[in-house]
């Protein structure tokens, strides 16, 4: 995910439900849908006086046509430049004028416009929300200047970043056919050719009140918001939006290997990223388990950890992860930092005998409870980052899933079995899945 | 935690959870221990926050004992009473408690977020982190691994590189300005005994603030309290740590070459201190010349005009015993001259001419309006509560933040500016392989 400018911070959202009996519920929210066929949803919080007001597209790097890698999240950025009544840098000036904070970001399968502001000025950025949804002006000087910003956005989180610049590879590798393999941002040659044209092809393609989700939560009534959101979007037609149809991937043949050598690395690492299913794509009724087994494998006191770091003292760290929030293919990976001294090749096949163990023995039904117990508390726990809400909305509704799939996802952890939990790990963590990347020093001439 | 969602990298979603700023409601809570804590009670979800701050930190070790006491702290939680490290890790996995300790220049620092229904357990694993650590051999001698590993990644990294050049050169011989090969001696040398003596001398109940939040109340917190930290030495030792000045009174640009796509810069000069009175003059003006996001001077004269980077910004930081106001970016090698130049013009500017009214304007808006989008958490309020005893700012503090921005003048501001930003000093690092910026070898 790559966003207009850059606070790093790596955030994991857990989701979060209503405590208590019964049937959990995750986030309660409240939808609906305007007359031009924008979908709202309204997450109602009263804990502060603060509204968070955010539009999701569905488009994301995922759906660029070949050769203009890189235009949506170009877009992204223009966004902020001069509409018919507001001139470029308007929007976020008159943001932080009103107490309020303004960003965005791109994924592969979606863009988000997101403000947080004092609940008395959501109908104000509303209104420059939608100003921009219709009546975004583009010149070829904005463009220019803004193609050198995202070079050296490319630049400083890519290219000046050896694990990023390996990450890219492996993507890459793993995905033969779909654009997943190609970074966000864009390779860097395709940028250079991106045109004034070019976003506003993209613009005229995609932005639409139909192909568009508001979230807003906070200190806001669901009838508030219907009013608003009437006002404000309601008055911006229709249009003719494609549907979404990326290159499906290829039944995976080989192992892929991908080596990146760095002077500046001095720590080898490796990272082993299996193909995997998502809630749409792929053997799907495996998604559950494997977020189940991604937690089980993971953490300090998981059975990763302990293997390679604190028994076969092999490696300082491991970590494991697997998100099925994609509109199509997923990953499942394990990232291992080697200890000083030890040969990569010698982690690589720690790392092989605990992934064989593991598919040999499969798992405890006491690690499967654990698991779904820490989940259990996710859902109280995250409701006090009240972010969580919106954020978690949206990157669901954008990869295909239901407000109903959303809710009952404690429903879902709460019936995996350690049978499908190894079954999970036996039908992914396949040799010819798997592309392994290697992060090596490469010594100065 | 499954991670169901991405990891979102990036752009900061400061939202919501600020219990309102203006209303919030602070106690003072003193336990039957004698230990003090502010609280916050709010009974919308069952948890409850804990943040504390032992004042004084690393530097009072000296540059050749910094690493050993950050090393001790991050011992803490690496086992403790019966628990060794995998079964304290295990407890706090089990139980969904977050834990955290760490040790920086100027204090040691940690926090407790937890469940009602697991909080005598998450106190008493708090406790028995801070008074009775371990230090297993083979935890010890990992977690000493790692961080030397760390230390020497950092020994190759530009932008650590860049950070270390430049505290060397600001700060001189105090500790503050120590880099990454002192402090791999002393983690390499840490014994048992010296670490054990740091924490001694520094984690105790006259240097100790607390700040909690959440579903608890004001006898609960108590007994907490007392079962957390009264088993802490009364007193911490002496600390005599000098003031630093920083050495920067003059322009100087130093140049350290590295093989990089992009070239880091650093530039700063002489900062303000927390309790200076003109602080929040100081943090407005900061706000027009670089702190405010998109719409300050140097993002729209550096990305926004001319696409010379993809941000740049300026913040103060501002240490127990010195302070530095500081400017940083990275563009193409290739254009690094301009874009240094370009930021010295500015910098300058702001020192003659001081913000302009309209300026002033919107940055007391943004200043008074987004406090409190930043509360977004228990977490994050019970920090704000440690944050206003450590610094000394009352009790009324959040309801006097306000007027004590509205109250700076266009004439504070302007003198506040020349005071900043026109003085004699100001020091500027690059590495990478810049063209068109003269400067001394690092």
């Amino acid at each position: 995910m790559t966003a207009r400018i850059l606070l790093v911070l790596l955030s994991l959202l857990a989701l979060q439900a209503v405590p208590g009996t019964g049937r959990a519920q995750v986030f309660e929210p409240t939808t609906f849908f305007l007359d031009n066929g924008m979908q709202v949803v309204v997450v109602e919080n009263r804990r502060a006086p603060i509204v968070t007001h955010m539009v999701w597209y569905r488009a994301g790097a995922a759906d660029e046509p070949p050769g203009k890698s890189g235009i949506a999240h170009f877009l992204e950025h223009l966004m902020f430049k001069a509409t018919r009544s507001m001139a470029a840098g308007e929007f976020s000036r008159t943001v932080a004028r009103n107490g309020g904070r303004d960003n965005a970001f791109t994924s592969w399968d979606y863009t988000a416009y997101h403000q947080s502001v004092a609940r008395d000025r959501l109908g104000l950025v509303m209104r420059m929300e939608a100003d921009r949804m219709a009546n975004l002006v583009l010149t070829d000087e904005v463009v220019a200047t803004e193609r050198d910003v995202i070079l050296e956005e490319r630049r400083q989180v890519v290219e000046n970043v050896p694990g990023a610049r390996l990450r890219e590879q492996m993507a890459a590798a793993l995905f033969l056919n779909h654009p997943y393999g190609r970074p966000i941002i864009g390779w860097e040659h395709e940028i250079r050719g991106l045109t004034r044209a070019d976003a506003e092809a993209w613009y005229r393609r995609w932005y639409a009140p139909n192909n568009a989700v508001l979230v807003v939560a906070g200190d806001v009534s669901p009838d508030e918001v219907r009013r608003l959101a009437e006002q404000h979007y309601g008055p911006i037609p229709r249009r003719e939006v494609p549907e979404r149809a990326r290159p499906a991937e290829p039944s995976p043949q080989a192992a892929r290997r991908v080596t990146l050598r760095d002077a500046r690395v001095r720590q080898p690492s490796l990272v082993r990223t299996y193909l995997a299913p998502s809630a749409r794509r792929g053997e799907s009724q495996h998604v559950s388990a494997l977020e189940v087994l991604a937690d089980i494998a993971s953490g300090q006191a998981g059975r990763f950890h302990r293997a390679l770091v604190l028994e076969r003292k092999l490696a300082t760290s491991v970590s494991v992860s697997y998100n099925p929030d994609a509109f199509d293919l997923s990953t499942f990976s394990f990232s291992v930092a080697a200890r000083p001294g030890v040969a990569i090749e010698d982690v690589e096949r720690a790392l092989d005998e605990e992934i064989a163990a593991m598919l040999r023995e499969g798992v405890a039904e006491e690690e499967v409870e654990r698991t779904k117990a820490r989940v259990r508390d996710s859902t109280v726990l995250s409701r006090d980052s009240l972010g969580t809400a919106p954020r978690a909305i949206g990157a669901d509704l954008m990869t295909g899933a239901t407000i109903e799939e959303i809710e009952s996802w404690p429903q879902r952890i709460g019936a995996v079995t350690a049978a499908q939990v190894a079954a999970a790990a036996r039908a992914v963590l396949q040799e010819e899945r798997g592309v392994t990347g290697f992060l090596l020093p490469r010594p100065r001439t | 935690m499954i991670r169901r969602l991405l990891l979102l990298a990036a752009c900061a979603l400061l939202l919501l959870a600020a219990p309102r700023a203006g209303a919030m409601q602070i106690e003072r809570v003193v336990s039957p221990g004698g230990i003090v804590a502010w609280l916050v009670q709010d009974r919308t979800l069952p948890l409850m926050s804990l943040q504390f701050r032992f004042r004084g930190g690393t530097v009072g070790e000296g540059v050749g004992g910094q690493g050993a006491a950050r090393l001790a702290v991050d011992m803490l939680d690496e086992g403790a009473g019966d628990l060794d490290a995998t079964a304290f890790a295990r407890a706090l996995q089990e139980h969904s408690i977050s834990l955290s300790v760490g040790a920086s220049a100027d204090s040691i620092q940690g926090s407790l977020r937890v469940l009602d229904a697991h909080r005598a357990r998450g106190a008493e694993l708090l406790r028995l982190a801070l008074v009775a650590p371990r230090f297993d051999a083979d935890a010890l001698e990992r977690v000493r691994t790692r961080t030397l590993a760390g230390l020497q990644r950092q020994q190759e990294d530009p932008r650590s590189i860049l950070r270390e050049a430049f505290g060397r050169l600001a700060w001189g011989e105090h500790p503050y300005g120590q880099g990454a090969e002192a402090e791999i001696a002393s983690v390499r040398g840490a014994t048992v005994e010296a670490m054990r003596g740091f924490l001694a001398r520094r984690m105790a109940r006259d240097n100790l603030v607390v700040g909690a939040v959440g579903n608890i109340d004001a006898a609960a917190l108590g007994a907490l309290l007392d079962q957390v930290f009264g088993g802490l030495p009364a007193r911490a030792a002496a600390y005599g740590v000098p003031e630093a000045r920083p050495a920067i009174d003059a322009e100087r640009v130093v140049v350290i070459r590295r093989p990089a796509p992009q070239a880091l810069v650093l530039s700063g000069a002489p900062g303000m201190k927390r309790d200076d009175p003109d602080w929040f003059a100081a943090q407005l003006v900061n706000y027009v010349l670089g702190g405010g996001g998109f719409n300050s001077r140097l993002m729209t004269e550096m990305r926004e005009k001319r696409g010379l980077t993809y941000g740049v910004s300026t913040s103060y930081q501002a240490l127990d015993r010195g302070a530095l106001v500081l400017a940083s970016f990275s563009t193409d090698n290739a254009r690094a001259g301009e874009a240094v130049d370009l930021l010295r013009a500015q910098w300058r500017r702001m020192g003659e001419e001081g913000p302009g009214e309209q300026e002033l304007e919107d940055a007391k808006a943004y200043m008074t309006g987004a406090f409190a989008l930043s509360l977004d958490s228990s977490s994050a309020v019970a920090g704000l509560l440690v944050t206003l005893q450590n610094e000394g700012l009352g009790m009324d503090y959040l309801s006097r933040r306000d007027s004590l921005i509205r109250g700076v003048t266009i004439e504070d501001a302007r003198r506040v500016a020349r005071r900043m930003h026109g003085g004699p000093g100001f020091l500027t690092v690059v590495v990478g392989e810049p063209a068109g910026v003269r400067g001394e070898g690092g």
